[in-house]
């Protein structure tokens, strides 16, 4: 891995072990850029939030080294590393006030008593908090906890926050207004971000890359775009979005244009865009975006392979018809189609051919 | 959908109250049933528990043992004063003879001489020696005289009569009816026919002196004659006087202080016992402080206190870190200290204070091994049992663990990230502790707190055995009393005050701390 000159945190061939037998992480390389909102996103125990706690201090690296602004940090303890932190459940100290709880971090630093107050101010002004000073954090409502959190991890300025599924408590609609805001403040103040969740919605929506992890490693670090529509491999493809992944053979495989054909277990041969393909006749998953799976002809292109499939189920789902298909073997294909006008649910059983674009079908590692 | 939207939800008023009526209804049953289930526990607390302690509370101002064993003196004390420094008149020397002869033949008079003891020593044995003389004073001479005036006055029959006629008119002969109200009390508990008991001297003492006195007399019926006869005879009677009779038993009788006592204590509720609680008493002339020799309660209350503060104070100091280590150590470890803090309550109470004098004594296993690195002399070793060292140093060991479980049980709810939060705001270890750690574990120190005070204050067995005099609580008093001194009320009154002291000590931290704010878990 490269390390930028302008990497403003590094994970240099970092482990982590507990008990000496297993490793949490395993090797990780990862360089975050200053101002950068990086995302760590995994199912849990894949090691993502051991990350976050070398990087806050609260855990020591086993081996590797962590460097913030090109220091070595591992041997520096957590209340000098100046990072900001957002927790899970906020961890506002219940026998403060909002107030008192900002200013926590201004006294430690031994602030003088009029600086503490315009900087509480104005942090609290910033979260739209300005009139919550004087309550407990037992008074509020989980959104407001959230913000005050927020503002206490950034009122003493730290260039680095790190934010632990931070949203992870609240509801759907608060969580997604609370995201908004949370990039909002991240690209007005310029910080650098690392946040750890276990949600890939919140994780497309708010990152400048992300990092997936599974299993103590990052399996692939890009920007959410690139995540989506080009996973690397079939642990990606599966954990992000939805996803139809059909078994196969590799028949060829043409290197030079990225392209290879693939024998399907019902013996079709079919066009796929070679991602972690090493050779012919390996075996392989192809993955295939159920949005981006047609069957109007009117909408494919004549160079499209069709396949043929049968109708199982259909569900309603308001903007989308979510239909579930048995193709080439599988019944769990899943096609989705936008609600249009005049847009009608197939019924059970009808026989349909389908196609995509080859280069939306990615053969993968198997699993 | 148009249906919900038409329908009324209001109800009329007439309505509510059938609502009102059938909810009552169907909580009442929940009620009942809630009731049924705590029942056996509530009367078996109330019969166990909530009676006695109000039964022994009452005991400490309940005084009804002198008026009633000697209602007709309190009655005839009413007119002399203590302060006149004078030996009460014949009257009451005549009222205390009626009584302490029923007292005696009912063997009561000891009784009332042990609780009068309690205020002035040696009423206890001039009661019991008056109570064996009473029946062989020389009133006899009474009813040999009217014996002799009309062998009549011999008769049950006579005297039966006598009551009948005097129950509606007492004034007649105010002295008689009041010895024969006595009389047949007596009779009456001892089972006796009151038409065949021969009468008793006390009967014929009260005729003469209503006699001599000019008292009206009965108006119709052969007593009245009989009484008209003897009215004429008394002057020419034989007289003896009774004061005399009970100064011949003890001179005492001649000492105001003696009447002083019985006056003072005449009434049926006192606040005698509590005076003695806080080192006053009742004496004839008033409230007066103890001889200084004597004032030892306030000054054990007071040890109480502190040592029971003292006891508390080294339970937080030892307990927190205990605590803390408990709350944060791994679970394997933990386990395994919890069973270390736990240990001692599986052991007897008076197998770990015998332990404790084993280890604490002047050739004990902790002044040897002092004496051995040479940190102590031979000649110099600690005095650390039967003072109030020793007391402090095991019940600290005894209440340690409740100290130490609810510290525990706050502590476990804290959870760690508010310690990491605050050092990842900036804070050291130690600010992070003292600022934000510390101030959520205080409803544990509270709460422990008060359990550790509230048990030491009425902690009995443990300074019995190795407090020795200095280190003994106010709860060995109250022992004493209860099992030894026998007086019962002075212990309920000590008793009483220390469960306000409690109950004080337990307001005025609500005021200050707050009860919310105490936490078992």
């Amino acid at each position: 891995m490269q390390k930028s000159d302008d990497a403003f945190v590094v994970f240099d061939r970092v482990q982590k072990s507990y008990d000496g037998e297993n490793l949490v992480v395993k090797d990780l390389n990862l360089s975050i850029g200053k101002g950068e909102f990086v995302t760590m996103l995994g199912p849990s125990g894949s090691g993502k939030t051991t990350c976050l706690m070398m990087l806050a201090g609260f855990e020591s690296a086993t081996n590797g080294e962590i460097l913030l602004d090109g220091t070595n940090i591992n041997n520096v303890p957590p209340h000098k590393r100046g990072i900001g932190m957002v927790f899970q459940n906020y961890a506002l100290f219940p026998h403060m006030t909002v107030g008192e709880n900002l200013s926590f971090p201004l006294e430690v630093r031994k602030m003088g008593k009029s600086e503490r107050e315009t900087k509480v101010k104005h942090a609290l002004d910033m979260v739209q908090m300005g009139a919550f000073a004087n309550r407990r954090p037992a008074q509020m409502s989980g959104g407001q906890q959230q913000r005050i959190a927020l503002a206490r991890a950034l009122v003493f300025d730290p260039e680095l926050v790190l934010m632990d599924e931070p949203l992870g408590a609240l509801d759907k609609q608060l969580r997604e207004h609370m995201q908004f805001e949370i990039k909002a403040l991240h690209e007005r103040l310029g910080i650098t971000v690392v946040y750890v969740t276990h949600d890939q919605g919140e994780a497309l929506t708010m990152s400048d890359r992300v990092a997936v992890f599974n299993d103590g490693r990052i399996q692939q670090l890009a920007p959410p775009d690139d995540l989506y529509e080009r996973p690397q491999n079939s642990f990606v493809a599966q954990f992000i979005g939805e996803n139809n992944k059909i078994p196969g053979k590799v028949e060829s495989l043409d290197e030079a244009r990225g392209i290879c054909q693939i024998r399907l277990g019902s013996g079709e041969l079919i066009e796929a865009t070679a991602v972690n393909i090493r050779k012919v006749g390996q075996d392989t998953l192809v993955s295939i975006r159920p949005e981006r799976v047609e069957f109007d002809p009117e909408r494919m292109a004549p160079d499209w392979y069709l396949i043929d499939a049968e109708v199982i189920d259909v569900v309603y789902m308001g903007d989308i018809y979510r239909t579930v298909l048995r193709v080439a073997g599988t019944d769990d294909f899943v096609m989705k189609t936008r609600n249009t006008l005049g847009a009608e649910k197939l019924p059970r059983g009808q026989k349909i051919k389908i196609g995509w674009h080859p280069e939306d079908a990615r053969a993968l590692n198997p699993i | 959908m148009s249906d919900i939207a038409e329908s009324d939800d209001r109800i009329s008023a007439e309505g509510s109250r059938d609502l009102k009526r059938s909810l009552n209804r169907a909580l009442r049953a929940q009620k009942m049933r809630a009731l049924m289930l705590i029942a056996p526990l509530l009367i078996f607390i109330l019969v166990t528990f909530i009676a006695p302690i109000v039964d022994m509370l009452f005991r400490s101002v309940e005084n009804e043992i002198v008026s009633d064993t000697l209602p007709r003196t309190v009655l005839a004390l009413d007119d002399w004063e203590y302060t006149s420094g004078e030996t009460p008149s014949e009257a009451v020397f005549a009222a205390l003879y009626y009584d302490l002869f029923v007292a005696a033949e009912l063997k009561e008079h000891t009784r009332l001489g042990s609780r009068l003891n309690y205020e002035t020593t040696g009423i206890s044995s001039l009661f019991r020696k008056s109570g064996r003389r009473v029946d062989r004073f020389d009133t006899d001479i009474y009813a040999d005289q009217f014996t002799a005036l009309d062998p009549a006055w011999g008769e049950p029959a006579t005297w039966t009569m006598m009551s009948e006629a005097l129950d509606d008119d007492p004034d007649a002969l105010p002295e008689t009816a009041s010895a024969l109200e006595g009389w047949h009390h007596l009779l009456k508990v001892e089972r006796d026919d009151p038409a065949t008991e021969a009468p008793a001297d006390i009967l014929f003492t009260a005729l003469y002196r209503d006699l001599s006195a000019g008292a009206p007399g009965l108006n119709d019926g052969d007593l009245a004659a009989m009484t008209a006869t003897a009215r004429q005879a008394v002057d020419g009677f034989e007289t003896v006087s009774i004061r005399d009779q009970f100064v011949d038993v003890d001179d005492s009788w001649l000492d105001p202080e003696i009447w002083g006592t019985i006056k003072a204590y005449a009434p049926k509720y006192t606040i005698g016992y509590f005076l003695k609680s806080v080192d006053y008493q009742l004496t004839p002339e008033g409230i007066e402080k103890q001889p200084e020799d004597q004032q030892i309660y306030i000054r054990l209350f007071v040890r109480t206190l502190v040592m029971s503060l003292t006891i508390m104070v080294s339970c937080i100091v030892l307990g927190y870190p205990v605590a803390f280590l408990l709350a944060n150590l791994p679970m394997r470890y933990s386990n395994v200290l919890m069973i270390l803090v736990l240990l001692p309550f599986w052991t007897s109470l008076l197998v770990r204070t015998s332990a404790w004098k084993v280890l604490l004594q002047n050739q004990g296993v902790i002044n040897d091994i002092l004496v051995w690195l040479h940190i102590v002399s031979e000649s110099g070793r600690l005095a650390l049992i039967n003072n109030q060292t020793g007391t402090i140093i095991a019940m600290t060991h005894i209440l340690l663990p409740f100290m130490i479980l609810p510290l525990y049980s706050v502590m476990q709810t804290i959870p760690p990230t508010y310690m990491r939060a605050a050092k990842s705001l900036g804070a050291t270890d130690w600010t992070a502790f003292w600022r934000v750690y510390f101030p959520q574990s205080v409803p544990g120190i509270g709460a422990g707190s008060i359990l550790v005070f509230i048990l030491a204050i009425g902690y009995y067995i443990t300074p019995e055995l190795v407090g020795g005099t200095s280190g003994i609580f106010i709860s060995n008093r109250i022992a004493y009393h209860i099992s030894s001194s026998l007086n019962w009320g002075l212990a309920a009154a000590l008793g009483s005050i220390l469960l306000v002291a409690v109950l004080m000590l337990y307001w005025a931290y609500d005021r200050i701390v707050g009860i919310d704010n105490v936490k078992l878990g």
